[in-house]
């Protein structure tokens, strides 16, 4: 799937990969490539293996056999390399329920090196564009489910990394808070993303290619364009 | 905006215990537990050894059991925000060194374990111990706290970080925690026995605390070594 010149590496990379959970292989055998600013939609019922290959893209996970790189790095070897350039949204939204939604992302964000004003101003940036600037001095415990998520697309956004991995990152979102995330997640942010949905359509509209998965196998892999919604819904039968 | 540079060892430590201590003071959960928890257990002994005053060595024996097993409580508790809202793959996912999050909770586990003894050792002085000694005294004790309380901060994280990992986290936390503890309360007890005694001289012999301070210096070594690979997956 790449078109990249030769001798720059891809964005994202896998080969031969697999994570199993004892015996039971997550992931089996996964093979793609994902040139720098595209989108790779990853389909398939629940259990398929999508959110398993985001964490393993996202160091959470470490591969039992093949390999995995992520702008070049090697996600098993060089991990420390590969953390402060992704931003990683998955089902748990990482956030501190007694802490304010000013306080979690001072706190994330001096993980990741912003500090001072630089920090605050990145804050206020995120808040406002997502619409929780007058609740960011309320605790998390506080929110909405909808408000939650959206705090949580701020998290991951927060260091401008290059690569964002994002596990149906729709989730808990009206249509209006789906539209003021989208220039920090969508297709407009010009990173380079991994998506999974289960939107065929929807999915099919914002990836440039698509991956199907089926008990961890790879099931689909085509340009987005190539494939049609049928095609999604046979995963799923 | 430019890539910001990854935070300090230090640098991200401090931004995990200031978050941390500002946890516990928005919800005091776990100092209040371990100091309810200590004044209980004085209770149980008074009526336990039917007697109104303790000195010496079952003065020190009380006070130890009691602070460790209060200790328990806060190393129960080191991870449970983490793991109940993911705080943990929050940290693992920034680019920082994971021996950080090792400073920080062992940190965090002493500022808990230095302020219950602000409440426990003075309840303990009211509640149980004959004719309190003097202010020298008390600063010998004060000396064995500390140097037992690094050791307890440093095991009860690394016990605390494997218990995380597993279902029985409850269960792994007591099993594994009393045993590798066992040294510190021996020669804790041992340290402080003579501070507590009615007619000892009140001093501090200096092979109790050396056996402390070795017990610190190996097991921070080893927490040093082996933390990385607790966290990771």
């Amino acid at each position: 799937m790449s078109t990249e010149p030769e001798g720059t590496p891809p964005a994202i990379a896998t080969s031969g990969l697999v994570r199993r959970y004892g015996e039971r292989a997550a992931l089996d055998e996964v093979t793609l490539s994902l040139e720098t600013g595209s989108t790779l939609v990853v389909f398939g019922p629940n259990g398929a293996g999508k959110s398993t290959l985001l964490r393993v893209l996202a160091t959470l996970l470490r591969p039992t056999a093949g390999t995995a790189s992520v702008l070049g790095r090697d996600v098993r070897r060089e991990g420390w390399a590969v953390r402060g350039r992704i931003g990683f949204l998955g089902h748990a939204p990482l956030l501190y329920g007694d802490l304010s939604a000013r306080e979690n992302l001072a706190y994330h964000a001096r993980l990741h090196g912003l500090r001072g004003t630089a920090a605050t101003e990145r804050i206020d940036e995120l808040l406002g564009a997502v619409g929780l600037e007058r609740r960011g001095d309320d605790r998390v415990h506080a929110y909405s489910r909808g408000m939650v998520q959206r705090l949580a697309v701020c998290r991951a956004v927060l260091h401008d990394p290059e690569v964002l991995l994002l596990d149906e990152p729709r989730a808990n979102l009206d249509p209006a808070a789906a539209e003021q995330v989208e220039p920090l997640i969508g297709r407009s942010s010009g990173r380079t993303r991994v998506v999974t949905s289960h939107d065929p359509a929807g999915g099919l509209a914002e990836g440039d290619v698509a991956l199907g998965l089926r008990a961890g196998r790879q099931a689909l892999l085509a340009p987005a364009a190539d494939v049609t919604a049928e095609q999604i819904g046979e995963l799923y039968r | 905006m430019s890539a910001p540079s990854p935070p300090s060892t230090l640098g991200a430590a401090r931004a995990v215990l200031a978050k941390e201590l500002r946890l516990e003071r928005r919800a005091p959960q776990t100092l209040v537990a371990m100091a309810l928890f200590s004044a209980m257990t004085y209770v149980v002994f008074h009526f336990a050894l039917r007697r109104d005053t303790v000195e010496g060595d079952l003065a020190s024996g009380v006070l130890w059991v009691t602070l460790t097993l209060a200790a328990l409580l806060g190393i129960g508790r080191l991870f449970v925000a983490d793991r109940d809202e993911g705080g943990l793959e929050g940290f693992l996912l920034a680019p920082v060194d994971r021996t950080a999050l090792l400073f920080a909770k062992a940190g965090a586990l002493l500022a808990f374990l230095a302020a219950l003894e602000l409440v426990a050792v003075p309840l303990f002085a009211v509640l149980l111990l004959g004719p309190s000694p003097g202010a020298g005294t008390w600063l010998r004790l004060v000396a064995v706290l500390l140097l037992a309380d690094l050791g307890i901060a440093v095991v009860g994280t690394l016990v605390a970080a494997i218990a995380v990992q597993t279902r029985a986290r409850d269960l792994i936390t007591s099993i594994l925690a009393l045993p590798l503890l066992l040294p510190v309360v021996i020669a804790a007890a041992r340290a402080s026995a003579p501070l507590l005694a009615l007619h000892g001289d009140h001093a501090l012999t200096g092979r109790w605390p050396a056996v402390l301070g070795l017990y610190d210096l190996v097991f921070g070594l080893l927490a040093y070594a082996l933390f990385d690979f607790l966290v990771e997956d």
